[in-house]
């Protein structure tokens, strides 16, 4: 049951027992799990989540104050489903599909009222439909019948639904249509329409599985240097309130070089929210310099809203993301945090008296992440095309404890772990990712990539860093007990080194207009000036001069500077002259 | 109105009650005592036959043979412009000896989501006058920042400085001086009644109770009114900031009582206990509370909320600062240590934080250099804090000058930046002309997170000779 249908006649009358928070229990309600049910005088949309006997437990996305036992409970008969279509790119939704900017309209009010329903996409609009085939042409399931502008950056591609027969078409033509009026027919005597609808809980159909090769750049250094991203893979970035989940969270789906993102914020704060609606309208997407608000959707259900539309809405998200995959394209899907949507589950089954399993979780935790994050990868598509998902997951542990069960039933399926760490982001050192605990799994199959794009040497010239950092760590402990200069000359040079990796490299300043972004061939270029000083600085100290004049010379702070500079390359050129130069004129 | 005499199981803060015809959600009960004592409760969970309600003020005095009588709507909040200089209990009954209120409107006070659509993201910088604050954690008109704290620490006094003196600069240079000040919300749970004297004592000798509305919750009420107290705080603050165009300050304390409350009578409904005893749902009964500050675009007024919490144990991983943290904008830590070092404020800085603090600094907000100077301080200050725990191993001699320099920074950043009376009030430019004096003691390359012009305008080259000279002495 999707928004866009509510005028259908309703099923079955139920009669609610009992309210207690987002959980009713209605009798007489002939319904299946998971169907849509409008509770009480209000029409508040809910789903059923249990069934015993002639008793029917349902969860409802709405506040339930002031609903009371003896209301009426209609059934839809359907699930909970998406409306996919285009006008989806450039929307911001709540956790089940209602568009908030419509909403607003209706309600009169900045506040969320209850009982007001609106379709997922605008049934109204007219879009210019260009067919891509013919009649007489036999299409399939998943195939693409026509072409849709649906932003300046999308082409929005109308497929055959994936449970429909296909057949050959019997009438196509373009120009303008609604979503919900037919584009096309086929000799089955199925009709097409840009609409399609689909039930949130259920993967759309696709092929198989392929071992992602090629990387999802993010622009962040950190990412893409040391911990990379396949496109169709899967991530986690977990952290203590303040370390900057949400920022790095932003930077991926402003700067990745997906297709398409659809940017979930569940459980999160509203004004984060406000700030996205604010800033990706005005932000240029790097690939093509179009808004980046035409390639993204957005899912908001706040921390305040109904905790059962939380729920949902990962769900809202993931299938959203995949119609777009369908189309061939690759989808970025950001979600923070999942942690709060495991605690929905939570306060769900605790009020349905299930047995609870670790931390009071239900037992089914472990169950339900999987199969969320099982439904990213890089997919053979059922029209024979490619497309990916990408998926992204914030973990708000407890106590920044990552040994919680959310993060660890996470870990166990992520292959990317960008652990955030609390002290670096009290010194200000962000992205605040954990070099000595975050890992990717990916990076030898992205490997490949990085040498036939940007340089062959590339895995060398990272391991060299991974060694450097390595290093560093394990002199710190050294340093915190008799100082830094007790220290061989040598590994005080190597402390230097590494301080340079850290500071210039590491960091990355997000709110930097130029250092926001960081292309690939930028990030290694940078780390390649920092070992030039590094190869230099060894030789003269090799040739006998003190570490303190190798430290002290005039070009070395520059390389701090490397992020923020426009031309790069100009200046890293000059910066890398310089440094020869100079470190060989002390010996 | 229908009334019962069928109360069946009294237990905590819970009474039951047989029923006849169907008692909505969240409605509100009125209980009599055969003594003629009224108690007010709310329904929390109701099914056909029986509901269970949870009395405010306490079940003393309850018995089987007290009278129910169900209101037939959630519970409503009497607003109007009249209660700014009001004093009401935690059930926003007046205690002050003033007249009776005349409502203009009756508020729902669980209060709706605001849409997050409909939002205006906040940027308009408030002066607290404090530097550590200002200058390092900036507060913006709209955004909820708590005060963690601890027992025994002066977080109070920090609070009431800054609704002493919040200001928006811009405004203040205006024809109309009052235009920029806060209307204050004050709602209190839980604290003892010399604290509250405290408050009243202060708000009196400033004047500011005649822009305050406060709700007094105090440590003897009963436990169960604490869960309504802020709703009724948060539900006028509403109404003064989106209907009667007022920047609202609210200052609910203390957070930790609330979640003590939640906890109670979670247990006395025999939930499934989450984290260390608290209800599962803390997370999202705490997010309906801190969501409601804000600003709504269209709107003239805005709702900041600066949340007080005692951290039990001083430990920032017990769910109450935990969950906190997850869902306000930053927090500002107060500290033990610098407490006992006398430092007036004792905020912290390294582990506070200001999320909202990047959009409402800068040109044309405060100045061009504040971003860098607070990113900078916080390294150069980290950098040093890590120093002394070396130092006291090896002493200071083995340190190399750079390290000694930072570690001047250091003490000099809490005994001159952080440290300043809770009555002196520094305007932004005093803060960050402040920070420049101590950053000038550091050498000029090691200011690598400040832009080069910048360093060129502010940098003050004597005080850096200064230190050397008096080191060479």
């Amino acid at each position: 049951m999707s928004q866009a249908d509510q005028t259908e006649s309703v099923e079955q009358d139920g009669v609610i027992e009992s309210v207690s928070g987002p959980v009713v229990t209605a009798t007489d309600l002939d319904a299946r799990m998971n169907d849509v049910v409008y509770v009480g005088d209000e029409g508040l949309m809910g789903e059923v989540i249990e069934i015993e006997g002639n008793l029917t437990t349902i969860q409802v996305y709405e506040e339930t104050s002031g609903v009371g036992p003896g209301e009426p409970v209609q059934n839809t008969g359907e699930p909970l489903s998406v409306d996919l279509g285009p006008g989806m790119m450039d929307s911001i939704y709540d956790g089940v599909q209602r568009p908030l900017d419509v909403l607003e309209d209706k309600m009169g009010t900045a506040f969320l009222d209850r009982g007001v329903d609106a379709p997922g996409i605008d049934l109204e609009k007219k879009w210019e439909f260009e067919p891509e085939v013919a009649e007489g042409d036999t299409v399939e399931p998943g195939d693409v019948v026509g072409v849709v502008e649906e932003t300046v950056t999308i082409d929005h591609k109308v497929m055959v639904p994936p449970d429909y027969e296909g057949g050959e078409v019997t009438s196509v033509e373009s120009g303008e249509f609604t979503v919900e009026e037919t584009v096309a027919e086929l000799s089955s005597g199925e009709e097409i329409q840009m609409r399609q609808e689909w039930p949130v809980r259920q993967a759309r159909p696709a092929g198989d599985k392929e071992t992602p090769t090629e990387p999802l750049v993010t622009g962040q250094r950190i990412q893409d240097g040391l911990f990379p991203l396949a496109k169709g893979g899967t991530a986690a970035i977990p952290g203590p309130f303040g370390s900057g989940k949400t920022v790095t969270q932003q930077q991926l789906a402003k700067w990745s070089d997906a297709d398409i993102v659809v940017y979930i914020g569940c459980g999160e704060r509203g004004n984060e929210m406000t700030e996205v609606i604010e800033d990706f309208p005005e932000l240029p997407d790097p690939q093509t310099g179009n808004p980046l608000m035409a390639r993204t959707c957005l899912i908001a259900n706040t921390s305040n809203m109904p905790v059962a539309a939380r729920e949902s809405c990962i769900y809202t998200g993931i299938t959203i993301a995949e119609y777009y995959r369908d189309m061939g394209y690759d989808v970025a899907l950001m979600a923070d945090s999942t942690s709060r949507w495991a605690e929905a589950m939570r306060e769900i089954s605790s009020r349905l008296e299930e047995m609870p399993g670790e931390e009071g979780y239900p037992a089914y935790l472990a169950a339900s992440l999987s199969e969320f994050y099982e439904r990213a990868g890089k997919f053979q598509l059922i029209n024979g095309g490619e497309g990916s998902i990408s998926v992204v997951g914030a973990v708000s542990p407890p106590g920044g404890d990552f040994s919680e069960p959310v993060t660890q039933n996470t870990l166990r399926i992520v292959k990317t772990f960008w652990a955030l760490d609390a002290d670096l982001a009290e010194r200000r050192h962000f992205p605040a990712i954990d070099w000595n605990e975050s890992y990717s799994l990916y990076k030898d199959q992205l490997d490949p990539w990085w040498e036939a794009n940007v340089e062959d040497d590339w895995p060398e010239v990272r391991q060299w860093a991974v060694d450097v950092l390595d290093e560093e760590d394990e002199l710190q402990e050294i340093v915190q007990l008799v100082g830094k200069d007790a220290l061989p000359e040598d590994q005080q040079l190597t402390l230097e080194v590494a301080r340079y990796l850290r500071e210039a490299w590491l960091q990355q300043n997000a709110l930097h207009d130029v250092d926001t972004y960081c292309e690939p061939e930028k990030t290694y270029r940078m780390l390649q000036a920092i070992k030039t000083f590094n190869d230099e600085a060894f030789d003269a100290l090799d040739a006998g001069v003190p570490v303190d004049e190798i430290q002290n010379v005039d070009a070395a702070p520059r390389l701090n500077r490397m992020g923020t500079a426009e031309e790069w390359n100009e200046f890293i050129d000059e910066l890398e002259n310089d440094l020869e130069e100079q470190l060989r004129a002390l010996y | 109105m229908k009334e019962y005499q069928t109360i069946t199981e009294i237990s905590g803060p819970l009474v039951f009650a047989e029923v006849d015809e169907p008692v909505g959600y969240d409605e509100i009960v009125e209980i009599e005592t055969p003594q003629g004592e009224t108690l007010r409760g709310q329904v929390l969970e109701s099914s056909e036959g029986i509901v269970s309600i949870q009395v405010f003020e306490g079940t003393g005095g309850i018995d089987r043979n007290a009278s129910v009588r169900f209101l037939g709507e959630t519970m409503k909040m009497p607003v109007t412009e009249d209660l700014l200089g009001r004093v009401l209990d935690g059930s926003g009954n007046p205690i002050d000896g003033g007249p009776e209120i005349v409502p203009e409107s009756r508020e729902d006070i669980v209060g709706e989501a605001i849409n997050p659509y409909s939002r205006e993201y906040p940027e308009e910088f408030i002066q607290t006058g404090v530097s550590a604050i200002d200058g390092m954690n900036t507060l913006v008109r709209g955004q909820k920042l708590p005060i963690f704290s601890g027992s025994g620490l002066p977080h109070n006094e920090l609070a009431l400085q800054i609704a002493r003196q919040a200001t928006v600069p811009e405004e203040a240079d205006g024809d109309d001086e009052d235009g920029s000040e806060f209307a204050v919300v004050f709602g209190a749970m839980g604290i003892t009644a010399e604290e509250a004297n405290e408050f009243m004592d202060d708000f009196e000798r400033t004047g500011a109770l005649e822009r305050s509305v406060v709700f007094m919750n105090l440590a003897d009420d009963p436990a169960v009114e604490r869960q309504v107290t802020p709703r009724l705080a948060l539900t006028t603050a509403e109404y003064l900031a989106f209907e009667k165009d007022y920047h609202v300050l609210v200052i609910l304390t203390d957070m930790t009582n609330y979640c003590e409350a939640l906890r109670e009578i979670g247990a006395a409904r025999e939930e499934v206990p989450g984290r260390r005893g608290y209800p599962g749902y803390m997370y999202t009964d705490l997010a309906q509370l801190y969501e409601r500050a804000g600003r709504i675009e269209g709107k003239e007024g805005s709702v900041t909320q600066i949340p007080i919490l005692t951290m039990p144990g001083d430990d920032d991983t017990h769910p109450i600062p935990d969950l906190t943290g997850y869902i306000t904008e930053g927090q500002i830590v107060m500290d033990r240590d610098l407490n006992s070092q006398g430092i007036e404020p004792p905020v912290n800085v390294l582990p506070s934080l200001s999320r909202l603090m990047d959009d409402g600094i800068g040109e044309g907000l405060t100045r061009e250099d504040h971003g860098d100077v607070s990113d900078q301080m916080y390294a150069a200050y980290a950098e040093g804090e890590d120093l002394r725990d070396l130092v006291n191993i090896v002493g200071r001699e083995a340190l190399s000058e750079r390290d000694n320099k930072f570690l001047d920074f250091a003490d000099r950043f809490e005994t001159e930046f952080v440290q300043q009376g809770y009555d002196n009030n520094r305007s932004i430019e005093e803060t960050l002309d402040l920070g420049w004096d101590l950053l000038s003691m550091l050498p000029k390359e090691a200011l690598n997170r400040i832009d080069e012009e910048l360093i060129a305008e502010h940098y003050r080259e004597d005080v850096g000779e200064e230190a050397e000279a008096v080191q060479a002495d």
